[in-house]
């Protein structure tokens, strides 16, 4: 009897959360029509392919040698060069932002590739760390595949290609390296954004129209109204996942190496988190502005600031190793990075989900805490 | 003899306030509610009366004391409690996106009312409420009344052990309100339903069997309204006002006698007092005069203002305003200050007010009653500028609103009805902005604001949002006539104020209206348009009634010559009727 009536209590306040959900537009817009904005923003408009990069090129040796080993610059999509007469011309372009590189072969290349140590420098411009990576890469490639392409005519001189050595040096950010996954990414900041974002705003609406007080003097229990606020919008985000996982498949060619029903899994999970957390915010501040604030702020930001979605958590100082390691979002793109691009890897499956199974539990337990049915 | 409803032992209650300390809004109260009995809990702002409310519906916990209900102790286990009673807060929280129906539906659900049981109940609830009709409407497109009744609706589908109602006709028009008390009465007649309801209308209090009230957090008086009401026998009085004499200029000479006249109210034409318990005789006939007076029945309400004026250190309504406002000038020469002609105003295609025409003299107080959703608010909205008419004529101060709106408006004052000045702000720098926006230069402002801050006891460096409520309502006036205006607007400046404050606000007004000032004002005290020159009632669009106070009571015909409150329903349901003949023939 008792379990049946707390049911029909359930399922009311579920049907009540589900219309209210669908009736109000700009929720569904905040639910569907933005989490595609910004998969089609982040997934074409944060572009990492860099083209036409504008190398200078110096060259104090003129030899056939040396014209050769540039000459895979000039056939590149990547690069374009641009025939600097000195090095201090080089230089002026790259201040002028004429130039993202400095392509440099010294006088004594030809004299050292003979003798097994040829050596060519490469100056790339670290303002734009990404782009100075997504160059060094293509020079690298273009200079070496241009003299595998002269080794394979010159069978005599086929120990050459592996003998030329480019000396790089980044400028202005030397440290700079930084992995980029950045459509995984997307679902946690989708999942972020959908959860915190939108349940931010439904405690504090109930607070603000007067409903709460009504509502807390019926038999319902604070843990039904928590559960039936949650559950609208897991299937919003479980759309919202199927959405991301079908652009990372066949709009960006992502590959997905891992188990889909453990990223389906995982991403639920960490869904209810940002869920639950968006509750408590809501509960907290009973201001529907405030929270829709705070939940920016403490979920999505972090999410796209320090959970390694844009920044290397390698690099960054020990307290902000720290702050990250206390979001789950920075567990859960660990996870889905490695489920994408390199499979199911047990261990870390099991220590992220857990991590999340305790943040969820905890954030349920704090926002049924503040639905204690209490006004004072 | 059964156990009582709720049990209250010593229960205090207090609250944190960053600017004055703990506030004791319940303070040692005592009290014990009898079973399957209307029970009226009145008293001012801030007598404590929400708060106990919410500390029986286990919303709050007290601070110290006992205090039981249905046998439970309601701090050890309020959910128990919240599973056998009803509540209605002061603002029902209905789901305004959700229907009529869904609402219903959603209570009975949460409440585990059988399906059975719950047709004949909801054909019941939607009967009383007359919302049968409405069933799939939004509630949240519902009128005021409406929306009060469907809460009412809500909280009763099923019978409660105990139904606690928290000011539940605040706001509501006569009409609304009436219908919100037969369901009461009938649940309570037909299955012993427990009501507690607490209301700042006599008359409310007065349908209940016992009546507690309150003030400070305590209970000043017990007892049943006939034991309450012969605290005032031998003491009220009628003063019958001359002819060639406005009823208010009578009330205010007898209301600004405090140590001989408890309280005074216009009524009927003619002004109920109340004379202060000790016998002055000679000075009673010195102030009344010429004046014929007649003894009348006391009723609950003298009671009530007995019992208040006891309670407070200081005569309120005299200090607040009886220095006589600056004079504006060429005043009372009778001419029109606005002209409406034919006005009509459409949202799509809906009449919101259809054709209407009226003026108001240079110095008159102009009542606009009506039911909630009878057009009021959209005719004062045209008639400040606020909103454009459809079609029509609008003349206000000698200009035509709809080609000269900003010299208009320059010669208006508007009061909202919510407090709409900011609260971060000290009362000297509230009323700095408004004089500056409507252009004061800088001597003139410094003068202006020390007249205002005078005439209406504001201390020029409180922090406007922690005024009480009186004084907020005495601010916004104040800054409603910063840049002397010709009219005021007053959008129900009385809603959800306590009586006291009333009297002294009324007294404000007849000082401004002495001084010539005209003033438009809407309410939903039926009793206050006596204060009117004259009044205007409409409904759905229409202008139903139109004259003076006596004049619309006559109107309304020997029904409702009694009080403006009957008369007010009466001219209202016979417009009605008249409709409905209309529309079925």
């Amino acid at each position: 009897m008792k379990r049946s009536a707390s049911v029909t209590r359930l399922l009311a306040l579920l049907r009540k959360e589900t219309r209210q959900m669908l009736r109000d537009r700009s929720n569904l817009y905040v639910g569907l029509a933005l989490p595609l904005v910004l998969i089609l923003l982040f997934g074409y408009g944060l572009s990492f392919d860099v083209t036409d990069a504008r190398v200078a090129v110096v060259m104090e040796d003129g030899s056939a040698a040396t014209v050769n080993a540039v000459a895979g610059l000039v056939g590149s999509d990547y690069l374009s060069p641009i025939w600097a007469h000195s090095m201090f011309e080089a230089e002026q372009m790259i201040r002028a932002d004429e130039a993202d590189a400095i392509l440099r072969v010294p006088a004594d290349f030809t004299r050292n590739l003979t003798a097994g140590q040829g050596q060519l420098q490469l100056i790339l411009n670290g303002v734009d760390s990404n782009t100075a990576q997504a160059i060094e890469g293509y020079a690298n490639s273009a200079v070496t595949s241009a003299l595998l392409h002269r080794a394979d005519r010159q069978a005599d001189v086929g120990t050459e290609a592996a003998s030329v050595a480019i000396v790089q040096r980044i400028w202005f950010n030397e440290a700079s390296n930084s992995t980029w996954f950045f459509v995984p990414g997307l679902v946690v900041l989708i999942m972020t954004l959908i959860g915190a974002f939108l349940t931010s705003l439904l405690i504090a609406r109930e607070w603000e129209r007067g409903t709460l007080e009504s509502l807390f003097v019926t038999p319902a229990r604070p843990l039904e109204l928590v559960l039936s606020k949650l559950a609208p919008y897991v299937v919003i985000g479980a759309i919202d996942l199927v959405m991301c996982l079908l652009a990372a498949k066949f709009l960006f060619e992502v590959p997905i190496r891992g188990s889909l029903w453990i990223i389906a899994f995982s991403s639920i999970l960490y869904l209810l988190v940002s869920l639950s957390l968006g509750l408590v915010i809501s509960g907290l501040t009973r201001n529907q502005f405030a929270a829709s604030q705070i939940a920016l702020l403490v979920s999505f930001m972090p999410a796209l600031m320090l959970s390694g979605f844009v920044f290397d958590l390698r690099n960054v100082p020990v307290v902000i190793q720290v702050v990250s390691n206390l979001l789950p979002a920075t567990h859960f793109m660990g996870l889905i990075k490695t489920l994408f691009m390199a499979g199911d890897y047990w261990p870390q499956i099991i220590r992220a989900n857990v991590i999340l199974a305790i943040y969820t539990t905890v954030l349920v337990i704090v926002a049924r805490r503040t639905l204690a049915k209490k006004l004072d | 003899m059964t156990a009582p409803t709720v049990e209250a032992r010593e229960v205090r209650k207090s609250f944190d306030d960053a600017d004055t300390g703990t506030v004791a809004a319940v303070d040692g109260l005592s009290l014990s509610v009898r079973k399957g009995q209307l029970t009226a809990l009145v008293g001012p702002d801030g007598a404590g009366k929400t708060t106990l409310m919410r500390m029986f519906a286990g919303l709050m916990t007290p601070d110290g004391g006992a205090l039981s209900v249905l046998g439970i102790d309601v701090a050890r286990d309020p959910q128990q409690v919240q599973d056998r009673i009803s509540y209605m807060p002061q603002r029902f929280g209905l789901y305004e996106d959700l229907s009529v129906q869904e609402n219903l539906d959603l209570y009975a659900d949460l409440h585990g009312v059988p399906m059975d049981a719950r047709r004949d109940r909801f054909a019941r609830m939607l009967e009383m409420t007359d919302m049968a009709r409405f069933t799939d409407r939004p509630a949240g497109k519902l009128s005021g009344g409406m929306k009060q009744k469907l809460g009412l609706a809500c909280t009763l589908v099923r019978s409660p052990d105990l139904l606690l109602l928290d000011e539940p006709s605040v706001g509501v028009d006569p009409l609304s309100r009436r219908d919100l008390w037969r369901i009461v009465q009938q649940l309570v007649d037909d299955e012993g339903l427990s009501v507690i309801v607490s209301t700042s209308y006599m008359d409310e209090a007065e349908r209940c069997a016992q009546v507690f009230v309150m003030h400070r957090g305590k209970v000043l008086a017990e007892g049943t309204p006939d034991a309450l009401r012969e605290r005032a026998h031998g003491l009220t009085y009628t003063a019958l006002t001359p002819p060639g004499v406005a009823a208010r200029d009578l009330q205010a000479r007898l209301i600004d006698a405090p140590h001989l006249v408890i309280d005074a109210v216009p009524q009927g034409g003619n002004v109920r007092y109340i004379l202060q318990p000790d016998e002055k005789a000679e000075e009673v006939a010195a102030l009344t005069g010429e004046i014929t007076t007649e003894p009348r029945p006391e009723e609950l309400e003298d009671a009530f203002m007995m019992l208040l004026r006891q309670q407070e250190d200081e005569a309120p309504a005299s200090a607040a305003a009886t220095r006589p406002a600056a004079v504006v000038e060429g005043t009372a020469d009778g001419k029109p200050v606005i002209v409406v002609r034919d006005l009509v105003r459409k949202f799509g295609d809906f009449t919101a007010v259809a054709s209407t025409s009226f003026e108001v003299r240079r110095g008159e107080i102009f009542g606009l009653l009506g039911p909630n959703g009878a057009g009021k608010t959209t005719t004062f909205r045209m008639l400040c500028g606020l909103l454009p008419a459809t079609s029509g004529q609008l003349d206000v101060a000698g200009r035509d609103l709809r080609t000269a709106r900003a010299q208009a408006r320059a010669r208006i004052g508007y009061v909202a009805q919510k407090f709409a000045l900011y609260g971060t702000l000290n009362v000297r720098e509230n009323l700095q902005f408004y004089g500056r926006a409507y252009g004061l230069g800088r001597r003139a402002l410094r003068d202006r604001i020390d007249e205002m801050t005078e005439q209406f006891s504001l201390d020029p460096e409180a922090q406007s949002g922690l005024l009480p409520g009186g004084f907020k309502q005495r601010l916004s006036m104040a800054a409603g006539l910063i840049h002397q205006p010709e009219i005021l607007f007053l959008d129900e400046p009385t809603s959800g104020i306590d009586p006291l404050a009333r009297r002294a606000f009324w007294r404000t007004i007849t000082a401004l209206a002495q001084g010539g000032v005209t003033i438009i004002i809407t309410t939903h005290f039926m009793e206050e348009a006596e204060y009117c020159d004259r009044i205007a009632i409409q409904d759905a669009g229409e202008m139903l009634a139109l004259g003076t106070p006596r004049e619309v009571r006559e109107l309304a015909g020997t029904d409702g010559a009694r009080d403006m409150n009957s008369a007010f329903i009466a001219v209202v349901e016979d417009a009605r009727a008249r409709r409905s003949r209309a529309e079925a023939a």
